[in-house]
């Protein structure tokens, strides 16, 4: 085993995921067989190999520094689950 | 009228045989037959597609068609439509209205499409079945009591159902490709960078790619000859030439080289899917391609490096999903925190959740060199293997899924059998190369088989040429579904 439950609630905390008790057991077992097929990545000697973040060498896009079109607060607020005004609400943070 | 091509479509509308309205009410009739049973849509856009439709009529009558005026096309609900809910498969986005439309959304309008509906996916595109959806599965129409393949199983059912035309998915491990071969159609994922991903809701950055899914291979080129090319919007769009894909239609493939992958052909594959495959082989030999032996010796590392990468790249994509901007909140939240891990245990499903959990542990302090980094390495090598086999080959082919479409439920609680049906598709997004899935036969129950041609970076067009000859010749029975 290369995860317990209490690695589970650890990282799940980390995610912002608030899991269930029965979610926390699946996951262990699961992760756990995820991980140990993973773990077959060790079998390669990769030393010196550069890593690759992308699939195609693009460098940095650059454009004009020219100010375009917004969305404008309205449309941005449009989905928001709670607003006032030209703000998102959200459950106090500071007591 | 419904089970024509765009090609087939697009004469008769020009000569008047048929209307744009008349093909979109047939389009409907269609769906209010089947769509129970197969349930393609998570959205039907019925009023808007009758108003299009009648838009590309007048357009028709004034003499101005474009490449797709009055064809119903259906998306996968992971691209944006301006005003129209876009829900990921997601009980998070399941009321998100996009203030935008992405931008193969915007090209598809402009080159006159008509929009049947949002099509059915795996809950943000993570799932090879279309099981994970918050709306329900969708069936495979060849088998009922079977899954589409996924993630865009919804897209390639609308298809293979004749409930729309063609239609837009996107493929992150083989989630156009794996599809396409399990409900018989043609499914191609283009090169990393080909077509813009401006509004197609983010899984996998590195990894996802938007393409189409036609009823033959020249509507395939005529959708890629929309979709394709430079977005100033999306940075990591490659601003490259885009050839006419048409002209490579019917076009021979005399003394190509067809490069085999002795790792594709091993124990474990399916023995029908495995004979329609090597039948391919005869077919495209006789149409004057020559075979080669080649190797890809990473292969079987490719599934543990994408799912290390892409649940990475899932972990922090999706952290945007907080419950404070859009979309989804939960009700019962004392204090911000709470806030976000409610509504995101409320809002996400087990797959997406697991896949959060892999990615945000393989990124975590202490973890990241022994696993993003080794991950990101080995991602290196299964490039340069591709790199290597090109030199000696112009395409390669190998099976597009290891076994055809499996029961509903079947591999539900085992995710790393699940993740395993994508082992022949998964190297092709890893290295950033096209790959395109073409119907090559049926298994004796009647399920289709696909075969998959990969090609090197912006080569759209060999895959097309090779994947055309190959239709042509072998001649493939022209089933259709009994619905």
């Amino acid at each position: 085993m290369k995860l317990s439950t209490q690695d589970v609630e650890y990282v799940a905390k980390l995610a912002r995921l608030d899991v269930t008790d029965s979610e926390k057991e699946k996951f262990t077992a699961q992760l756990n067989d995820i991980l140990l097929y993973i773990d077959k990545l060790n079998e390669l000697d990769t030393t010196g190999v550069a890593p690759m973040s992308h699939a195609i060498a693009v460098t940095n896009a650059f454009r004009e520094d020219k100010v375009l079109e917004s969305l404008g607060t309205q449309k941005a607020l449009a989905n928001a689950p709670d607003a006032r005004g030209e703000f998102f609400r959200v459950p106090k943070v500071i007591d | 009228m419904h089970s024509l091509t765009i090609h087939e479509l697009q004469e008769k509308m020009k000569s008047g045989e048929v209307s744009s309205t008349q093909l979109t009410q047939s389009v409907f009739s269609r769906i209010d037959a089947v769509e129970d049973r197969v349930h393609s849509y998570i959205r039907l856009l019925k009023e808007e597609a009758l108003a299009a439709a009648a838009l590309a009529d007048e357009n028709i009558k004034k003499g101005d068609i474009q490449p797709l005026t009055g064809i119903p096309i259906a998306l996968k609900d992971i691209v944006c439509t301006k005003g129209i809910p876009t829900t990921c498969g997601s009980h998070i986005l399941h009321n998100f209205v996009p203030p935008y439309n992405a931008t193969v959304v915007e090209k598809l309008r402009d080159a006159g499409a008509v929009f049947v509906g949002k099509a059915n996916m795996d809950e943000f595109a993570m799932g090879s079945s279309t099981e994970t959806s918050y709306f329900g599965p969708t069936r495979n129409p060849w088998d009922l009591e079977r899954i589409p393949g996924g993630s865009s199983g919804g897209s390639a059912t609308a298809v293979a159902a004749d409930e729309c035309i063609a239609s837009i998915g996107s493929d992150t491990g083989g989630s156009i490709r794996q599809p396409a071969a399990l409900c018989g159609i043609v499914g191609l994922k283009p090169t990393y960078g080909r077509v813009s991903r401006f509004g197609l809701i983010a899984f996998a950055s590195s990894l996802d790619q938007i393409g189409p899914f036609t009823k033959d291979v020249e509507d395939c080129a005529i959708m890629m000859n929309v979709l394709a090319g430079y977005d100033p919007k999306e940075s990591t769009s490659v601003q490259a030439d885009v050839p006419d894909y048409r002209q490579f239609i019917g076009r021979d493939i005399q003394g190509w080289k067809i490069g085999i992958p002795r790792e594709y052909f091993i124990d474990g594959i399916d023995p029908e899917v495995s004979a329609a495959v090597k039948k391919t082989i005869d077919v495209v030999q006789k149409c004057g391609g020559e075979c080669v032996d080649i190797t890809l010796p990473h292969t079987q590392y490719s599934v543990a490096v994408y799912y290390i990468i892409a649940p990475a790249e899932a972990s922090s994509n999706l952290a945007r999903y907080d419950g404070v901007r859009y979309a989804f909140r939960t009700a019962d939240a004392r204090d911000l925190a709470e806030m976000y891990e409610k509504t995101r245990m409320q809002g996400f499903g087990a797959e997406v959740k697991r896949r959060i959990m892999i990615g945000t542990y393989a990124l975590s302090a202490g973890y990241y060199d022994a696993y993003y980094g080794k991950a990101s390495q080995v991602r290196a090598l299964i490039r340069r293997d591709f790199d290597e086999a090109f030199q000696k080959c112009d395409v390669i082919l190998t099976p597009t899924t290891p076994t055809p479409a499996f029961k509903i439920g079947e591999k539900t609680d085992d995710p790393l059998q699940m993740y395993l049906s994508d082992i022949f598709t998964i190297s092709a997004n890893l290295a950033g190369i096209p790959g395109i899935s073409v119907p090559c036969g049926f298994t004796a129950a009647g399920l289709p088989i696909g075969v998959q041609f990969l090609a090197g970076h912006f080569e759209e067009g060999k895959l097309l040429q090779v994947a055309s000859a190959y239709e042509k010749s072998a001649a493939i029975e022209k089933r259709r579904p009994t619905l």
